[in-house]
């Protein structure tokens, strides 16, 4: 709970210009140092325990996180935000940064995530499936079209064939989750990743259509990375089987 | 209907203990130097200042009481503030009929009323005005149109006219005294100027650190002072002694001869004007000769007044050819001299 | 000689900071216009959404200042001129919506006034009435965020009054009350006209309180600001545009307020 105001915080700080500061360049080079982590505001938890185990098994490396809608962070690295490394929460976002050459690596998948009913906890609006959503006197929360909870979220029910009848378009998936956990709202779609973090204000329900949109997670270094080999130590821990493990139980599909 | 008035006010080490009586038509006013308790006597009168004891009584109705307290917008009173408080804000005839509006008279009503004030006052023609662009002497007059619209049966005075320039003060001091020669309810009129006191009141009440140390009809306030601040206010010398037949004894030293015998302890005072200044003891007609010291010398309009050191100190007017013909200087070593009779004596 | 000659002129030690700070202000905005695609500006000016987005935020920041001036005028009169103990104290109480983030006012007033918040719950259960995803909660939110302007505007002219035209009133037999209204109020005006300027600015420009307590709703809940955030995610032309449009009102709108009330001897 804590986490995800914080979280929705700091997406708005970090589109008001207010960027972590720079590592400082006079770590590059060596095998520990600094690493910065451009990463989607769904990975939070798990990445900050990725974080730290990272530094557990790197003694000296210190791994900074900013976390932020992937459109922000792909909008910031393209204006030379320094980061090492970029895990987007779609492949659509991480285009936009290989487009411009921030980032040359070919991306890895290395998670994926679907949507998941969420309902505070005892579930007081009784919504079991998708049509609930379409329900007037159903307080409904979902996130915005224009960012991709929103757009897996519209697919979702294009393929159930269900108008939903939203009371509010949050602007990204962690403010849905807030609306949920204090109960302001009956149900919202969420991804099962945030159910998973929201612990047990939030009971997640799944169903069929999420099949439809699935989500892919890319993560590449950055081109210009400050600390290259740092960069390429973490998103190989990601991928070991250390970090599937951790993302595994943060609820994510693992390819 | 008489007011009567037991002030008792302790602020800090301040203490204001004043009974003050006012008679209907009566114009009293309260004479002291700054910090003797002129302001919080009047503020008290007005409400915007709860008495600590004593009480506050107009006929039948208690204004303030250690039972009641009658707070400043239920009293029947009229205020002119020092400078003015016009409302920036409201031309001058709303200021003048701010009060009956706020007593519930109405709109058209009130200014009617307000506009007769004006005309009254003199300022018809700046019903419109606001108070910013009015003149000091013009202000003066809407605030008093102001206090008294609303026909108050206690008119409080504070300072009106210290705002003021000295030629205009002149003219609104004498406007003043008509429009209170026509008010017939009870006026306090604060004021530390002698003249405005002395031209204005029926009755004069010299306060000094909070307490009434004089009180009469100004004709007689200014003939027989009693204390250094009244003399000073009237212009007099004035000493304590202890008179055996013609002659006294002064409390500070020195001795005086008067006109007529009288016995035990008197007040001596004559005018500056009747000291006269020699370089030589004088001789002739009777009269008090003692050597003194120019201590300090100041230009007034028509006469020079001469400070004096000597047993005693006293002060002398001497015109500008006297100054002129003794070419006075600070430390100078004279003889001052007093006809006897020019001197008044009263008992203390 | 130059000494005499500075004495006319802005000193340097003023003036160069001065104009520092007029450039750190304004060159973002005008990065703003630089960016601009201004072909597509009159298409989005006439856009529907766009409309009922500046019209929904015009609204909303007015009935917010209105509420503001309703509740912030008392409250200033109150810390200023009452004799309230722990008044220090609760003025600085008041200027917390100024340095608790937007986002987390918004979380705040969702656990109070949210539908099983500590009011909400009730005025859910006895009178129906959920704020949250309502138009009612958009001004709600943007009063709480920028009430402190008008509060310290309005307190800071009440305070450099002169009590004595008060007494002055009561004298003249007026109440506390119409003291208040003929006297007091109109000699604090200008204050409360540049609080009421300020705070109907920072209610205009109110993001993340009210995107956190109201939500977002095209025609309901969605102002400039939210209409703003969400183009940025996908299409940042549209964005900047949409910005422009609403710095254009706002300056327009405070502009004319300047001229009409704010200059002048006051």
């Amino acid at each position: 709970m804590r986490a995800s105001v914080l979280a929705t915080a700091g997406a708005v700080l970090v589109l008001a210009g207010c960027g972590p500061a720079a590592p400082s360049t006079s770590d590059s080079g060596k095998a520990g140092g600094g690493v910065t982590v451009f990463a989607a505001a769904s990975l939070t938890e798990a990445f900050a325990r990725l974080g730290e185990d990272f530094e557990a098994a790197n003694p000296g490396t210190e791994v900074k996180f900013n976390f932020a809608a992937s459109s922000a962070l792909a909008q910031q690295l393209n204006q030379g935000a320094p980061a090492d490394v970029f895990a987007s929460a779609a492949p659509a976002n991480m285009k936009q940064v290989t487009d411009t050459g921030a980032i040359t690596d070919t991306p890895t998948t290395f998670v994926r995530n679907k949507l998941a009913i969420a309902v505070p906890k005892g579930n007081p609006g009784k919504i079991t499936a998708l049509a609930d959503f379409a329900v007037a006197d159903r307080k409904i929360a979902l996130c915005a079209e224009q960012v991709p909870c929103g757009a897996a979220s519209r697919k979702v029910f294009d393929a159930a064939k269900v108008t939903p009848a939203p009371d509010t378009l949050e602007q990204d998936v962690k403010a849905v989750l807030t609306k949920v956990a204090l109960g302001e709202v009956d149900g919202a779609l969420v991804y099962r990743t945030d159910v998973r973090a929201a612990g047990e204000k939030v009971e997640g329900i799944d169903f069929a259509e999420a099949d439809q949109a699935v989500n892919d997670y890319p993560i590449a270094p950055v081109a210009k990375a400050r600390n290259a080999a740092a960069a390429k130590a973490f998103v190989a821990f990601v991928l070991s089987a250390r970090g599937r493990s951790v993302l595994g139980q943060a609820g994510f599909v693992l390819p | 209907m008489t007011l009567r008035a037991e002030l008792r006010v302790t602020r800090g080490n301040f203490t204001l203990d004043l009974d003050l009586t006012i008679a209907p038509g009566e114009v009293v006013a309260l004479l002291g130097p700054n910090g003797a308790g002129k302001s919080t006597a009047l503020r008290a009168l007005a409400g915007l200042l709860p008495l600590t004891s004593g009480r506050i009584t107009a006929g039948e109705s208690t204004w303030d009481s250690p039972e009641s307290f009658v707070p400043p917008e239920k009293r029947p009173i009229g205020v002119v503030f020092q400078d003015y408080l016009l409302f920036a804000h409201l031309s001058a005839l709303e200021n003048v009929a701010f009060g009956l509006r706020a007593r519930g008279t109405r709109r058209a009503e009130a200014r009617a009323e307000a506009a007769r004030w004006l005309d009254r006052v003199g300022l018809a023609g700046h019903a419109r005005a606001r108070p910013r662009s009015l003149s000091g002497g013009q202000a003066q007059r809407v605030a008093l149109a102001r206090a008294l619209a609303t026909g108050p049966s206690l008119l409080l005075l504070d300072e009106p006219l210290a705002a003021l320039d000295a030629s205009t003060r002149l003219q609104v001091r004498s406007e003043l005294g008509r429009h209170l020669a026509d008010f017939g309810g009870h006026t306090l009129l604060v004021t530390h100027d002698p003249l405005d006191a002395m031209v204005l009141a029926d009755r004069l009440v010299i306060l000094e650190d909070g307490r009434a140390v004089q009180q009469g009809p100004p004709a007689v306030v200014a003939r027989q002072p009693r204390t250094d601040y009244v003399a000073n206010l009237v212009g007099l010398n004035f000493y304590r002694g202890t008179a055996s037949g013609t002659a006294v004894d002064l409390d500070g030293g020195g001795s005086l001869t008067i006109p007529a015998p009288v016995d035990g302890p008197v007040h001596v005072v004559f005018p500056p004007t009747a000291v006269s200044l020699h370089p030589r003891r004088p001789t002739g007609s009777p009269r008090n000769a003692w050597p003194v010291t120019v201590a300090a010398i100041e230009q007034h309009a028509h006469t020079t007044r001469v400070r004096l050191d000597g047993v005693p100190a006293v002060l002398a007017d001497i015109t500008t050819a006297t100054l002129a013909e003794l070419r006075l200087r600070p430390g100078d070593e004279l003889w001052a001299a007093v006809k006897a009779t020019e001197t008044h004596t009263y008992p203390i | 000689m130059t000494r005499h000659r500075a004495r006319g002129r802005l000193p340097v030690v003023l003036a160069l900071p001065a104009f520092i700070g007029l450039a750190f202000l304004l060159v973002p905005l005008a990065g703003l216009l630089v960016r601009a695609p201004w072909g597509s500006l009159a298409g989005q000016l006439f856009n529907a959404e766009v409309g009922q987005a500046l019209r929904l935020s015009l609204i909303c920041a007015s009935l917010a200042t209105v509420l503001c001036l309703l509740l912030g005028i008392p409250l200033a009169w109150l810390l200023a001129r009452s004799g309230l103990p722990g008044r220090g104290f609760l003025r600085a109480l008041v200027t917390v919506p100024l340095v608790l983030p937007p986002v987390v006012g918004g979380v705040a007033l969702l656990l109070v006034l949210g539908r099983r918040g500590l009011i909400g719950q009730h005025l859910d259960a006895w009178f129906g009435i959920s704020l949250p995803f309502t138009t009612a909660g958009v001004v709600v939110a943007e009063a709480f965020v920028a009430m402190p302007f008008l509060v310290i505007s309005v307190e800071g002219a009440l305070r450099a009054a002169d009590p004595r035209f008060e007494e002055a009133a009561a004298t003249l037999g007026a109440s506390r009350w119409l003291t208040f209204r003929r006297v007091t109020l109109p000699s604090v005006l200008p204050g409360v006209v540049a609080g009421g300027v300020l705070c109907w600015a920072r209610a205009l420009g109110e993001f993340g309180a009210t995107i956190t307590f109201a939500g977002n709703f095209p025609g309901e809940t969605t102002t400039m600001p939210l209409a703003v955030y969400l183009a940025l995610e996908t299409d940042p032309d549209a964005a900047i545009v949409l910005s422009i449009v609403l710095l254009l009102v706002s300056v327009g709108v405070l502009a004319g307020l300047r001229d009409r009330w704010i200059s002048g001897p006051t």
